[in-house]
């Protein structure tokens, strides 16, 4: 062989940085076990909003591809969880899975005809598909209660152990948040992976190489629907409770602010902005009246100062080192 | 030519029978037939908006045509596009199509998905091709200048290891040395055994490399001329101005 051999497919091993993420969400959730149980809920919120984000950027930030409708597959794991734990006794963990199961066919009947579309009409179909959930919640009340909402729902266990207070329910969302990513990371760096990111790079470039883009939409799409099922399981035994406006338009411009905030299609992203969109307005608190606008404000600087979200910046970063020492 | 009762040595690599191609109203390919040889290279030659980049997307079904396409006598013409990379036929888009965000070794290993299994050794072919992609491995594709950046769509279908190799355009806006030097690669390519069905503007380049040239005008092969019996670019002219 000639000096074929001696190039690699892989970039130069894991940098300690990569690290970084890691030990600052530790460091997060260790600050939240010492404080008050509201700010371990607001920490759980960020972790239940991790696991949907980084699904949702598996079809967004990964694939290219638009989704306003994701809100529908976490309605469907929040009162699926609610209806199986408090309606015939399921353990938590056993309709946890059920429901993602169901939210994966669900997904798998809705996006065969649908992924056909793309850019806005896509968006507005997945849109359609939220709004038609969230009437369903409403209207439907002998399955969902509708506005009365669903209460009396267990806190996440297993085989009879029950998470009983919010800082042990915190420390096992951090936990499914961090396998959650690192699921997403290991796909990513898969065949699979570059696969989806070649759709996202231009899908004719991708169905000139091999890549059939159809297939690789769709399971994309099922991807992401199973961590949104994953996080409304999560938020309905987190919280005890569940109405329709969980799920509503709300939850879809919020995981738009975390995504874009955090870094679309960046592993760490969905977690930074996360973390960053639900702790922010708890911290400007203090600003009473004004708390909303110190808040947006906060948002557009960052948006207009790193528009490739925070965990763009440490590539940012990277390139600057990188130049200074190749000028050097 | 006919795929039905010829022999197997005389079979085309490519073969495409009254191949058309319309936007809505409008046929933008009128009903065209062309082959191309195993190991031969073959270069399409026409004006702007003759149809040339239409006739490679329907070759390659990125844009929907009627018509029959065989590749070595099999009838391919019902096969999507990602199919038919798994026969061997490998295209590079005009603009190149490349994935912008990505660095040059995550565009190369893209090309390689049909053939995961053989990236490393396949990417030593292309770096032994293109040296200055070897150079810039970490480099995001984006940053590349545009002789570069051809060079990697060039390398990134070769790590799909094609038997034909599409390209449309190639040298557009490009230098000339630097057009110069990818097309010469082309021709080594086709030293190798790689068919190539080459879309070009730059007659001059193209009559260089290819014994045969099809010319197109307003979507139709208007002529199918050997290259040593091109005597001036008059004769050319003339199918430009079909």
């Amino acid at each position: 062989m000639t000096s074929h051999a001696t190039i690699s497919i892989e970039p130069a091993g894991i940098r300690w940085q990569a690290m970084l993420p890691v030990v600052a969400v530790v460091v997060v959730a260790g600050f939240g076990l010492l404080s008050s149980d509201y700010v371990v809920t607001v920490l759980g919120f960020a972790f239940i909003y991790t696991i949907f984000c980084t699904g949702l950027n598996f079809f967004m930030g990964y694939t290219g591809q638009a989704s306003f409708g994701q809100s529908a597959f976490a309605a469907i794991g929040g009162y699926g969880s609610a209806i199986l734990c408090a309606d015939y006794g399921w353990e938590p963990l056993l309709a946890l899975f059920a429901t993602m199961a169901l939210s994966g066919v669900a997904a798998v009947i809705v996006g065969f005809p649908t992924l056909r579309l793309r850019g806005h009409y896509l968006a507005m179909a997945t849109f359609a598909l939220g709004l038609i959930v969230y009437e369903v919640t409403i209207e439907w009340t002998g399955l969902t209660q509708g506005y009365m909402g669903y209460s009396g729902i267990p806190p996440l266990g297993i085989a009879g152990y029950e998470l009983v207070t919010v800082k042990q329910q915190l420390v096992a969302l951090v936990v499914l948040a961090l396998f959650g990513v690192a699921v997403a990371a290991r796909l990513r760096q898969s065949r699979f992976g570059r696969a989806l990111a070649s759709i996202a790079g231009s899908e004719s470039a991708a169905l000139a190489l091999g890549v059939d883009i159809a297939r690789y939409k769709l399971v994309a799409f099922v991807i992401a629907a199973l961590y949104a099922s994953a996080a409304g399981s999560l938020f309905a035994h987190f919280i005890g409770f569940i109405s329709p406006e969980v799920f509503g338009v709300t939850m879809v411009v919020q995981s738009f602010a975390m995504l874009y905030l955090g870094g679309i299609g960046t592993m760490w992203g969905p977690t930074i902005g996360a973390i960053i969109v639900s702790v922010l307005p708890e911290a400007l608190r203090g600003l009473k009246e004004m708390q909303d606008i110190g808040y947006t404000a906060i948002l557009i600087f960052i948006l207009i100062f790193a528009p490739r979200g925070l965990a763009g910046l440490s590539a940012l970063f990277g390139r600057v080192r990188g130049r200074v020492k190749e000028a050097a | 030519m006919s795929a039905a009762g010829t022999t197997a040595a005389s079979v085309p690599l490519l073969e495409a029978r009254d191949i058309s191609a319309s936007y809505g109203h409008v046929q933008a390919l009128k009903p065209t037939s062309l082959h191309i040889a195993e190991g031969e290279l073959v270069t399409i030659l026409g004006p702007n908006g003759a149809g040339k980049t239409t006739l490679m997307r329907a070759l390659t079904r990125l844009t929907a045509s009627m018509g029959s396409v065989f590749f070595r006598g099999e009838d391919i013409s019902g096969l999507p596009t990602h199919k038919l990379a798994r026969r061997g036929i490998v295209m590079v888009q005009e603009g190149r199509g490349l994935f912008p965000q990505m660095s040059v070794r995550e565009n190369l290993i893209i090309g390689a998905y049909l053939h995961a299994a053989e990236a490393e050794a396949q990417m030593g072919t292309v770096f032994e091709l293109f040296p200055r992609l070897r150079e810039r491995i970490d480099q995001i594709a984006g940053s590349l200048s545009g002789g570069e950046q051809q060079m990697l769509a060039i390398g990134r279908a070769l790590m799909a290891k094609p038997q034909l190799l599409m390209l449309d355009e190639p040298s557009l806006g490009l230098a000339p040395r630097v057009a110069f030097e990818i097309l010469s690669t082309l021709s080594e390519l086709n030293r190798r055994g790689i068919g190539i069905l080459l879309v070009e503007q730059k007659a001059p380049l193209a009559l260089k490399l290819a014994r045969r040239v099809y010319v197109i005008s307003l979507g139709k092969i208007v002529a199918e001329l050997k290259t040593d019996e091109i005597k001036s670019y008059h004769d050319l002219a003339r199918y430009y101005l079909h």
